[in-house]
């Protein structure tokens, strides 16, 4: 028994030592990580990479060809192209990370109510859920523009609301699973309330399946606002999207194409790496997750 | 033993639904309910140990839980320390949930897995607003009390061996200084050695605090050795009730003869003679007529069938529900 204080807490950093090796021994893993390195660190070293305001004009120079001043060449008004992919970057990333924050500190909320609650709550919850899930996304993100007006942020709004069932689903699941355990019952027996019961033992048990599950909406809500931004009703133009990159590249796609791969090549890129990263920190920390 | 009793439960019925309101109305199901714990009563003195001894899903778990409140009761009453527990919402139970402490089977799987035993066995202070004492002083008391190295403050529940729980377990239970601590198989998954090291804690902390057990188990021995008085369930119900030693010496229901002819006994001389049950234990659904114990019974007579027995005292302190108890 006097070995065991020299053991405290050890095993946690042990533990996510070896998720970082074995990460990076997995070769999805490590490439996806590479990658989200990558346009993480453009977007926020964005200021010193592009070479010119993503917004200036030089119409003499328009559809430039790529060239040693104009890396990815410019687009139809002249603007440089690979600024505007960088600063692009910077508008999907803000975009993703501030949704999927809101939505998933919404639907742990939610489906903690709904999985510790009341039966009649759960079943309002999960009934509002499926209702929201069974929208197709792009007609319910038109709706919602036509009553918002395009911006930054519905944008957000839209994502936030399509995808709180996503994480309240799976907290509610967690919690029905949890609130049976003898540790919960115990709690109980000592007179703590459902707050305390839900923020102090639910809470820490489930965050780590959910924040998994949430580096890995961060790409879906990467090509919803691409998406939005390509059909016009996204974020406002002059600000740079990939989605308006790949808009005003599309019209020209048989002179310019690379205006085109200039706004779709991100996007590829963000979307795979922080799939594969998702994908392998979800079989390190957590493989009963697996679809498949 | 009335008056001076620390609790008192009349009366207990715990119902369970079965089957959805929905589909109980679709399929004509009258009785969507089957009762768990059926007309319990009992009383607990001040430093007494009552036993609650049955097969598996003869309610015992059920019925304690009912009296701290983690089931709601269907009927009766629970009285604790002459205060009646009427209102049964969380701020009523407050009172009983402050001086019961209860212990749960599972040593490890009963204490949240991510929380410091530090956190754990001082929680019971954040809970009942008491954080105005030294948390820092009662933590490593209550580690003292319970015969743990502080050290082991710092660690997590799976970093506990299945006696460390244990004893972090009653360090929980202990530490609002409660009157009546309520533990569900406290020796269950334990190694036999350790089994006695915890018995014997409780055993001293009883001596030292006054206070009053109720220990559910299926370990016949065990519950010999520590409590002073005994309940036999079935189906819900106490079929015998009595002071331990004397239902050892000479148990009057059939179904303690049974129970305890089945514990194995190491001394072939002191073998008693085994009494056997017939068949399976019967569904609460489908609960038999007359005495609910003659399908397994092997003095079971016409009257059995058809007449229920009342739980009668037969000696002073000694209740049966029997109709021919073993004389």
């Amino acid at each position: 028994m006097a070995a065991t204080d020299t053991v405290t807490a050890a095993p946690r950093v042990e533990a996510s030592a070896s998720a970082w090796r074995r990460l990076l021994a997995d070769p999805l893993g490590a490439f996806g990580l590479a990658l989200v390195v990558l346009i993480v660190a453009s977007a926020i070293f964005a200021d010193w990479l592009a070479q010119y305001p993503p917004t200036q004009l030089d119409i003499r120079n328009k559809f430039s060809e790529p060239t040693l001043i104009h890396w990815l060449g410019t687009d139809h008004l002249g603007r440089d192209t690979f600024s505007r992919v960088v600063y692009g970057g910077r508008i999907a990333l803000w975009v993703s990370l501030v949704a999927v924050s809101i939505s998933l500190v919404l639907g742990l909320v939610l489906g903690m109510l709904a999985g510790y609650g009341p039966r009649w709550l759960d079943s309002f919850l999960m009934l509002v859920f499926d209702a929201v899930r069974s929208f197709p996304t792009i007609m319910f993100a038109l709706a919602v523009v036509i009553m918002l007006g395009p911006s930054l942020e519905t944008v957000i709004f839209i994502v936030v609301v399509t995808s709180i069932p996503v994480y309240g689903r799976i907290v509610r699941t967690l919690t029905l699973s949890m609130r049976v355990n003898e540790f919960i019952l115990a709690e109980r027996s000592l007179g703590a309330g459902p707050v305390r019961v839900l923020f102090h033992h639910v809470l820490p048990n489930v965050i780590g399946p959910v924040l998994i599950l949430a580096s890995m909406e961060i790409p879906v809500v990467i090509t919803i606002e691409a998406g939005l931004s390509f059909l016009g009703v996204g974020v406002r133009p002059p600000t740079p999207s990939w989605g308006s990159i790949l808009n005003d590249g599309y019209a020209f796609i048989r002179d310019t194409p690379w205006l085109v791969l200039a706004g779709g090549m991100p996007v590829i890129v963000t979307t795979l790496g922080f799939t594969f990263l998702g994908e392998s920190l979800r079989d390190i920390f957590d493989p009963r997750l697996r679809r498949d | 033993m009335a008056d001076a009793a620390l609790l008192v439960a009349e009366g207990i019925r715990v119902r369970f639904r079965t089957v959805g309101f929905v589909r109980a109305l679709i399929q004509g199901i009258r009785d969507p309910f089957i009762d768990a714990v059926l007309d319990v009563s009992f009383a607990l003195g001040p430093g007494e140990t009552f036993g609650l001894v049955g097969e598996s899903g003869s309610g015992k778990t059920t019925l304690v839980r009912s009296i701290v409140g983690l089931v709601d009761l269907a009927a009766g009453v629970v009285r604790f320390d002459g205060a009646t527990i009427v209102d049964r919402s969380d701020s009523g139970l407050r009172t009983i949930r402050r001086n019961v402490s209860m212990m749960f089977q599972d040593p490890v799987a009963s204490l949240s897995p991510r929380k410091t035993v530090r956190a754990l066995v001082t929680e019971p202070f954040h809970i009942h607003d008491m954080t105005d004492r030294d948390l820092d002083v009662e933590a490593r008391q209550l580690m003292g009390m319970v015969g743990l190295p502080v050290q082991l403050l710092a660690n997590y529940p799976h970093q506990l061996s299945g006696g460390q729980a244990r004893r972090v377990g009653v360090a929980r239970a202990l530490a609002l200084r409660p009157k009546l601590i309520i533990a569900d198989e406290p020796t269950a998954g334990l190694d036999v050695s350790v089994q006695g090291e915890v018995l014997n804690l409780m055993n001293e902390l009883q001596t030292d605090l006054g206070l009053s057990y109720i220990i559910v188990t299926h370990n016949l021995p065990m519950i010999r050795h520590v409590s002073d008085r005994l309940a036999i369930m079935y189906l819900g119900r106490f079929v015998e009730e009595g002071p331990t030693a004397a239902i050892f010496a000479a148990p009057r229901h059939p179904y303690t003869l049974a129970l305890l002819g089945a514990v194995p006994q190491p001394d072939p001389d002191k073998r008693r003679e085994e009494i056997g049950l017939i068949g399976e234990v019967p569904s609460l659904r489908n609960r038999p007529s007359g005495c609910e114990f003659h399908t397994r019974c092997l003095f079971a007579q016409e009257r059995c069938r058809v007449e229920g027995p009342v739980l009668r005292e037969i000696e002073p302190g000694r209740r049966v529900s029997c109709h021919f108890p073993r004389m």
